[in-house]
């Protein structure tokens, strides 16, 4: 899978819960974007959508802060 | 699309029943009137592998899929919320142990939880702090290789009896989770007793004195705690609850039916009255409904689908707000008898309140499911005027 299809795969599973257009760099826990429940949600998303199992390990927010963190993160995992 | 059960879940789903009728039911009320759940009743549930339910198989648990594990649920709820509430508590360490624990916590401690060797309980709610979960004010601070907790925790179901303690607390002022066994110096607990409903449920408080616990008892990262390690805790346990109060909704209506159909009043039967029969018939439809909001979650769940947490926090709020429904209706119809602690509706009313309030008050759940749909319907404009301009 190639970087851009991670990325608009991601883009949009994010516009499910962001009403705006998130920059690619842009801050997404720390700028109140999304709610409590948001975290578990982009975990089952990485784990199903790309067939990778989110682990202790992995739990670290450069994976997780921005949409270019989390497509770097998964394109590490795959 | 089918809805339908496979012959497998339809077994299990017979054992489960029988095991409530016979060993959880008929005794369900004097554990209330005694605020206690006795310990031959745990034993019996861990010998029949049930708090190994959703443990896989490689860790001595019983790996049911999640809609098995949700007729678990709910036949355990009819015979008594206060024992769901076991199930669900001591599920959430378990569920947090098996996505967020180390290698070795999960070697140590699953085949424990499986056999009931341990039984855990989830430490989040404090005397300050409830619904603002994420600004628990216990802390954790690391010194020698060590986390040492200091704080308070409250309403901590079957607190009285668990051994291992799922426990948030801030460390450098971020949410995080540790494991802390009841034989830690500086841990204690006292119970809490005269509750409105759960009296059997053993809720305790829990004091930590400054335990020291080996850096290795954090479950996830520093900072994880309440988002991921809480987060897929309580999303097991609104499942658990969403399914206990089918349960507990069913029991009202048998005790309704069986009731209506032996009192008589006006020279008639109860169950011929218009007025009965319409509290019947709500009743009947919207257990109807939230089971099947129980099986989509649990359709979700198996697939790992994201939507399944939404879809969770739906089925519960649906299900405790109906079960509250059903539960004030069916001491209703029992007049003042269902006020007496000699039919069991007086109970099943007392802890149908309680399920409106456990893992997420149907306020939060409002909050959420609310600003969900807000979501959805701005997503839904936003594609409808990207398709306009192509």
């Amino acid at each position: 899978m190639t970087t851009d299809e991670i990325l608009e795969k991601t883009k949009s599973f994010l516009a499910q819960f962001i009403n705006v257009n998130v920059a690619d760099d842009e801050e997404l826990f720390a700028s109140g974007l999304v709610n409590s429940l948001f975290a578990m949600q982009l975990v089952l998303f990485i784990e199903k959508e790309f067939s990778i199992k989110v682990e202790n390990e992995d739990l670290d927010y450069d994976n997780f802060r921005t949409l270019n963190a989390i497509v770097g993160f998964i394109e590490k995992k795959i | 699309m089918e809805i339908e059960l496979t012959p497998q879940q339809v077994q299990e789903q017979d054992i489960f029943r029988a095991f409530v009728s016979e060993e959880i039911a008929p005794y369900a009320d004097q554990y209330d009137q005694d605020e206690c759940t006795p310990d031959e009743v745990i034993k019996k549930l861990a010998e029949i592998g049930y708090l190994g339910a959703i443990i896989p198989k490689e860790h001595g648990g019983q790996g049911m899929d999640a809609i098995t594990f949700g007729l678990l649920c709910e036949e355990i709820g009819r015979g008594s919320a206060s024992l769901l509430s076991l199930l669900t508590v001591h599920g959430m360490v378990c569920q947090a142990i098996l996505k967020w624990g180390s290698a070795s916590q999960k070697a140590s401690w699953l085949p424990k939880l499986a056999t009931g060797e341990a039984i855990g309980a989830f430490g989040l709610t404090e005397p300050n702090i409830g619904s603002d979960a994420k600004n628990v004010e216990s802390t954790a601070l690391y010194s020698n290789n060590s986390y040492v907790l200091t704080g308070e925790k409250k309403w901590i179901s079957f607190g009285q009896l668990a051994n291992l303690f799922l426990i948030i607390a801030q460390c450098d002022g971020k949410p995080s989770a540790f494991l802390v066994e009841r034989n830690t110096p500086g841990f204690s607990t006292a119970p809490i007793t005269g509750l409105l409903g759960f009296r059997s449920a053993m809720l305790a408080k829990v004091h930590l004195n400054k335990c020291q616990v080996p850096e290795e008892n954090l479950v996830g990262k520093v900072g994880f705690g309440f988002s991921h390690v809480a987060g897929a805790a309580l999303d097991h346990g609104r499942y658990c609850v969403g399914w206990g109060c089918l349960g507990l909704a069913q029991a009202c209506l048998n005790a309704c039916l069986s009731y209506t159909s032996e009192r008589k009043q006006f020279g008639s039967f109860l169950k011929g009255h218009q007025l009965i029969q319409q509290m019947i018939a709500e009743m009947i439809t919207n257990i109807k409904a939230a089971r099947l909001l129980c099986y989509h979650a649990g359709y979700l769940k198996d697939k790992g689908d994201p939507s399944l947490i939404m879809e969770t926090s739906i089925a519960k709020y649906f299900a405790s707000r109906m079960v509250s429904k059903v539960a004030d209706d069916a001491v209703q119809i029992h007049g003042a008898n269902g006020c007496s602690s000699d039919y069991p509706v007086q109970r099943y009313l007392r802890d149908a309140k309680i399920m409106e309030i456990i893992e997420g008050s149907t306020q939060m759940q409002q909050i959420i499911i609310a600003k969900s749909g807000y979501h959805s319907f701005a997503l839904e404009k936003r594609k409808a005027r990207q398709k306009e301009k192509t």
